[in-house]
């Protein structure tokens, strides 16, 4: 990554919440074309809020974002989606009785062009345990499964960038490892990817970059090896 | 009433789902007064064998016994006061009250239920909401608490039915390695109140940090038994679940604890 190249997604003293207050405060945070950050801090620190601004799914009350260039603070979701932006949410939140297919077409919902099958197969070459699931109710399929639709889904928007909320959360430890793999395959492929993470140290042992939020602030940011080497992460993330 | 018999027993339990097994013929006890875990892949039957302990699925075959009684093809609310709780995966507190009402809710059902009122039931209440850390925020709705405090109160609800044994679902799912250790905490001083506990769980912290005995599931059969250190560094265990980045962590740690 070459810090002189304007970054993907560029926030800057961002305020947001909900009605009982504000949940982040004056936030900053940069990604860059291709890049891989997580992004961690205790529950209730702000990191979903985070992704749901950058979605357009939670309103900025102070602050500016540009994705790529462009102004797009309070833009719409869709408008978002069709930019390049992608969330894959906490809790994969498919629509259960619907077949897996289903699921991943709805993610290319916006698009016009005629590649969307082709993507469907792009989506089962990164995972090739949803090969002979397409036709079953994603209901039925096991939670890694269902992680994997719910990423799938989220690049058949052809997403610039990516971001997963809490990739682990249910998941077998190998199940993890395999996610991990395909989204540092997803990664190598130039798209961008949040990781928001509980367990920090699979996030920060394949992020480039990692910024702590602590309180809806910024506590600290840095390589992901310095953030893991930071005494006070080491205490307060890690359990060290 | 059986004094030398275990706590609970299962003896070959099997339940399935059309023609897939999900539990295959699993045969286990639990001493009272053990903290027992059991781990396995997503999709290995541990739920469903949570459920079948408390009566929410019926048996295709087999016999799970308490205190060296059949409690096959008990329902579920029967089971409960026996003396077995036990938490979800997805908790449900009743939105619309207080943290303190919801556990009172847990005091009205379970063991010796019966014999409480509405009084008794918010004392309990009190005791529990304390031994879980959530007496700060008993006047709490429950709308207010973050997701380890939900995941506390699922605990109290559970508790407050005055189980002798309580089965957690992955009450730790989604919290970091610091709100685990509280997490552990709790978990420590129900268990300190006498009360034996069977956990499931993905992240071994909470396994290392609290079993003296791990029973791995794997297709609806245990695939190894014994003390998590000797079960994790099992190599059938580390194919079939646990991969070779948690290995390696495990390997390049001096111990377990940090690997997760």
């Amino acid at each position: 990554m070459i810090a002189t190249l304007e970054p993907l997604l560029k926030v800057r003293g961002l305020t947001a919440g909900f009605n009982a207050g504000p949940v982040l405060f004056g936030v900053d945070f940069d990604i860059g074309t291709g890049e891989l950050v997580a992004l961690v801090g205790a529950n209730g620190a702000g990191k979903s809020t985070f992704l749901g601004v950058a979605s357009g799914l939670v309103r900025a009350t102070s602050g500016a974002i540009t994705f790529a260039g462009e102004d797009v603070t309070n833009a719409r979701p869709e408008a978002l989606v069709q930019k390049g932006v992608s969330h894959v949410p906490q809790g994969r939140r498919l629509f259960g009785t619907m077949s897996v297919e289903r699921n991943l077409l709805l993610g290319a919902y916006l698009r016009r062009d005629q590649d969307v099958r082709n993507d469907v197969a792009r989506v089962v070459d990164l995972f090739p345990a949803l090969k002979d699931k397409l036709s079953r109710e994603a209901g039925t399929l096991s939670g890694g499964e269902q992680q994997m639709v719910a990423i799938g889904r989220g690049l058949m928007a052809r997403p610039k960038l990516l971001m997963v909320d809490e990739l682990s959360l249910g998941l077998a430890p190998n199940v993890v490892d395999r996610l991990i793999d395909v989204i540092q395959e997803i990664n190598r492929q130039g798209t961008a990817l949040i990781l928001v993470e509980q367990d920090v140290l699979v996030a920060l042992d394949v992020a480039d970059r990692a910024y702590v939020l602590e309180n809806g602030r910024v506590a600290l940011s840095g390589t992901a090896a310095e953030i893991r080497d930071d005494r006070g992460v080491r205490r307060a993330y890690l359990g060290l | 009433m059986n004094a030398a018999a275990p706590q609970l027993e299962l003896r070959r339990v099997v339940k399935r789902f059309g023609g897939v097994a999900a539990v295959d013929g699993v045969t286990f006890q639990v001493e009272k007064g053990e903290i027992l875990g059991v781990i396995g892949p997503n999709g290995a039957g541990k739920t469903t064998l949570l459920n079948c302990i408390n009566g929410v699925h019926r048996l295709d075959g087999g016999d799970i016994r308490w205190e060296g009684v059949s409690i096959t093809g008990m329902a579920p609310h029967r089971i409960a006061k026996l003396g077995i709780g036990r938490t979800f995966q997805i908790v449900r507190p009743f939105g619309s009250m207080t943290v303190r009402e919801n556990a009172a809710v847990g005091a009205l059902f379970g063991s010796a239920a019966a014999r409480r009122g509405p009084k008794e039931a918010f004392e309990i209440a009190e005791q529990v909401l304390e031994l879980v850390g959530l007496n700060d925020k008993a006047a709490y709705p429950v709308s207010a608490l973050t997701i380890p405090d939900r995941k506390r109160l699922e605990v109290a609800r559970a508790v407050a039915t005055r189980p002798q044994l309580l089965l957690l679902d992955e009450v730790m799912a989604g919290l970091n390695n610091v709100e685990i250790d509280e997490a552990l905490e709790m978990v420590r001083a129900v268990h300190a109140t006498g009360v034996t506990v069977l956990v499931i769980e993905h992240v071994m912290r909470v396994i290392i940090g609290l079993c003296r005995r791990a029973i791995v599931l794997h297709f609806g059969q245990v695939l190894a038994e014994g003390e998590p250190e000797v079960v994790l560094r099992d190599e059938r265990v580390i194919q079939a679940y646990l991969g070779e980045r948690y290995a390696k962590r495990l390997r390049a740690s001096d111990g377990p604890q940090d690997a997760r």
